[in-house]
């Protein structure tokens, strides 16, 4: 059954049963777990890989890669950095697909990309490149419910989750629609901005993450300005896990390399652990 | 035919939509509401109306080329959008934006500026209705625009380095929208051209008909009841092309976008999706945007608002490209011959008239002439040494 909510552009019923991404942090969440889901950009110098497989052994329960765009209107400055700089270096939707087929993370892997790169290779084209690279869903963040539908076909077919975003600006009515189609996690943003810390967390955070938890059974992550284990502990209060993404990218574009971006994801882990178990 | 609204996902055809983060999604349906229902309402239409002919001085007068036109041995009209106040055809989509955000509540405006034209026009709309703006405008673009820049400041306006990519009028776009993500509730995104998500191609084209209303009725008082052969505008994101288009879609007038060869959208560009909208893009072989080079900063944009690719893929209109160096010889055949120093957008529409002028021979062509040239004398002063 499919849901027309505008002219011409058709919502497609979602996936009945969940994938990869939301099968393992629903298994994690009935454990008594808060889900941490780390961001890496894809491309960033040549320990990207082992980056991402430090913060997967630090107790990461999925990774979120990014795929370098040249205008990521949803990023601040820490993570424009980072994809300016790993465009510069070569980065490429392939180069990036090629290192993840090699990386056994152990977790699942969701990529955050903009729309473009997927449009560009073409949908289905670009959907069954995600699986074969053994990624699991997908977050386009200037992708919204009503334009969702060709993308959301492509990427059922390939039997990748895609990960929809809801914002603290979305009426009531609308966070069901989202949270009914979302698969993977429902993405909460934390606040009005871009990515980016901020000194303190945002009281938006948590009202999202309560009005999302009141519709809907599917994983609430929260992200954007998630900047510390204390600020991760504290929207958990609320939501089912929180996305780092600044706060770990600011460490790796400083010279954290894998040990030192290992040891600042542990960090948020045994936060959330001493918190909540 | 005649310029039609866009579907109700916002689509010219394949093209346009709504292309942006969550967040924005629920202003952008309120100001489809809000501009909806402002059109339709005399009111506002009586108050805008206003505003254009007591503060922008306008209708804007019609002149004929008649040295230029010996010249070139090709009948040239000018619509003299450079005389309105401000120098361009800007301040006609920001006297509209602006008592529109009004309307709404909106305290402060934000927008993008590539020559500095469209942040003057806000700045100033801003400074008339006393609200708060800010304007993001490349780095590249403050130095060779400084003037501009001044201009804003004295206006009130907080001007805002874009230091991202190519830093020029694509990265002030994305720094505005990056702006309006976190302060939605209290702030209206000033878009300058006829792009970005839906509503925005629509009510920035709304905006400008009235240049195309006003030259097809002078056009039609000169010509004996007749239309140009040819009606030619520059062409960026759109915005003065789409304003002088939409008065003679529905005639057998050929209509021409001129767009910079460094930034052909229409001509290389192939589909794709960024600031909010589907439209031809310049981009490399995996969909990231390229850099767009040109002469004139108004002009600095790899992409095109939807409408124009709507109008491209059905034949209703069609996009030449110029060279930096045709479009300064224009801008000084343009001075010597008529005495208006023409802005360097404006300058391209003459420079292809110029290129072409054997195959235009004896035919009647209407140029919108968007802007005046003051901002670009200091860079022309070094370029002609």
């Amino acid at each position: 059954m499919a849901a027309v909510v505008d002219e011409g552009l058709t919502i497609p019923a979602p996936p009945s049963e969940p994938g990869t991404l939301e099968t393992a942090l629903r298994a994690g969440r009935a454990e008594g777990r808060k889900l941490l889901v780390p961001y890496v950009t894809g491309g960033l110098g040549e320990d990207w890989a082992e980056i991402v497989r430090a913060v997967a052994d630090a107790g990461a329960d999925a990774i979120e890669v990014g795929i370098p765009f040249s205008d990521p209107v949803m990023d601040g400055p820490v993570i424009q950095e980072a994809s300016e700089l790993a465009l510069r270096a070569g980065a490429t939707p392939v180069t990036v697909f090629d290192e993840l087929r090699t990386i056994d993370a152990g977790v699942p892997i969701a990529v955050m990309t903009y729309y473009n790169l997927a449009f560009h290779m073409g949908l289905e084209r670009f959907a069954e490149s995600l699986a074969a690279a053994g990624v699991s869903a997908a977050i386009l963040p200037d992708l919204p419910l009503e334009e969702v539908g060709p993308w959301a076909t492509a990427a059922d077919a390939a039997g990748v989750e895609t990960v929809l975003l809801a914002a603290p600006t979305a009426p009531d009515d609308r966070l069901p629609v989202v949270c009914a189609r979302a698969r993977g996690f429902v993405y909460a943003v934390g606040l009005l901005g871009v990515t980016g810390e901020r000194d303190a967390l945002a009281a938006s955070s948590l009202v999202i993450a309560r009005r999302l938890k009141a519709v809907t059974d599917m994983p609430v992550l929260v992200g954007v300005g998630v900047s510390s284990p204390a600020q991760a502990v504290e929207v958990c209060a609320e939501a089912d896990g929180v996305v780092i993404g600044s706060a770990l990218m600011r460490r790796v574009l400083e010279g954290a390399g894998p040990v030192g971006a290992g040891a600042f994801i542990a960090e948020v882990r045994a936060a959330l652990d001493d918190a909540f178990r | 035919m005649a310029l039609a609204e866009p579907s109700s996902s916002g689509r010219f055809g394949e093209f346009g939509g709504r292309y942006v983060p969550e967040t924005l999604v629920p202003a952008c349906q309120e100001l489809e509401r809000a501009f909806r229902s402002a059109w339709g309402d005399p009111t506002f239409r009586s108050e805008l109306d206003g505003l254009l002919a007591d503060y922008a001085g306008r209708p804007s007068p019609l002149t004929e080329c008649h040295r230029l036109s010996e010249e070139l041995g090709v009948r040239v009209l000018l619509k003299r959008e450079d005389l309105n106040h401000t120098g361009s055809h800007k301040i006609n989509n920001v006297l509209g934006q602006a008592l529109l955000a009004k309307r709404m509540g909106k305290t402060r405006l934000v927008a993008e500026t590539g020559a500095g034209q469209h942040g003057v026009a806000s700045a100033t709309a801003a400074a008339l209705m006393g609200m708060e703006c800010m304007v993001y405008m490349g780095e590249v673009d403050m130095a060779r625009q400084a003037l501009n820049v001044f201009r804003m400041r004295l206006l009130g306006a907080e001007v805002v380095p874009a230091v991202s990519g190519s830093r020029t009028l694509k990265d002030a776009v994305n720094e505005a929208m990056r702006d309006w993500v976190a302060t939605v509730e209290t702030t209206h995104y000033c878009l300058g051209s006829v792009m970005g998500p839906h509503p925005y191609p629509w009510m920035v084209r709304e905006f400008h008909t009235v240049i195309g209303v006003e030259a097809r009725a002078q056009c039609e008082a000169l010509l004996d009841g007749g239309v140009p052969d040819v009606v030619t505008a520059c062409v960026g994101g759109g915005s003065n092309a789409i304003g002088i288009f939409s008065g003679f879609a529905d005639t057998e007038a050929e209509l021409v976008g001129v767009e910079p060869a460094g930034g052909a959208a229409v001509g290389r560009g192939v589909p794709g999706v960024v600031h909010g909208m589907k439209s031809y893009l310049m981009q490399d072989e995996f969909g990231q945007v390229q850099e767009a080079h040109s002469i004139s900063a108004g002009l600095d944009y790899p992409g095109v608002g939807p409408e124009h690719s709507f109008l491209s893929s059905i034949g209703r209109a069609r996009y030449e490209a110029v060279t930096d160096e045709q479009v300064v010889d224009a801008f000084q055949l343009l001075s010597r011959t008529e005495g208006i120093i023409p802005a360097l957008e404006p300058a391209h529409a003459l420079a292809w008239i110029s290129r072409d002028r054997d195959l235009l021979a004896g035919r009647t062509v209407l140029l919108n002439m968007s802007g005046r040239g003051d901002k670009d004398v200091a860079q022309m002063m070094e370029i002609l040494g």
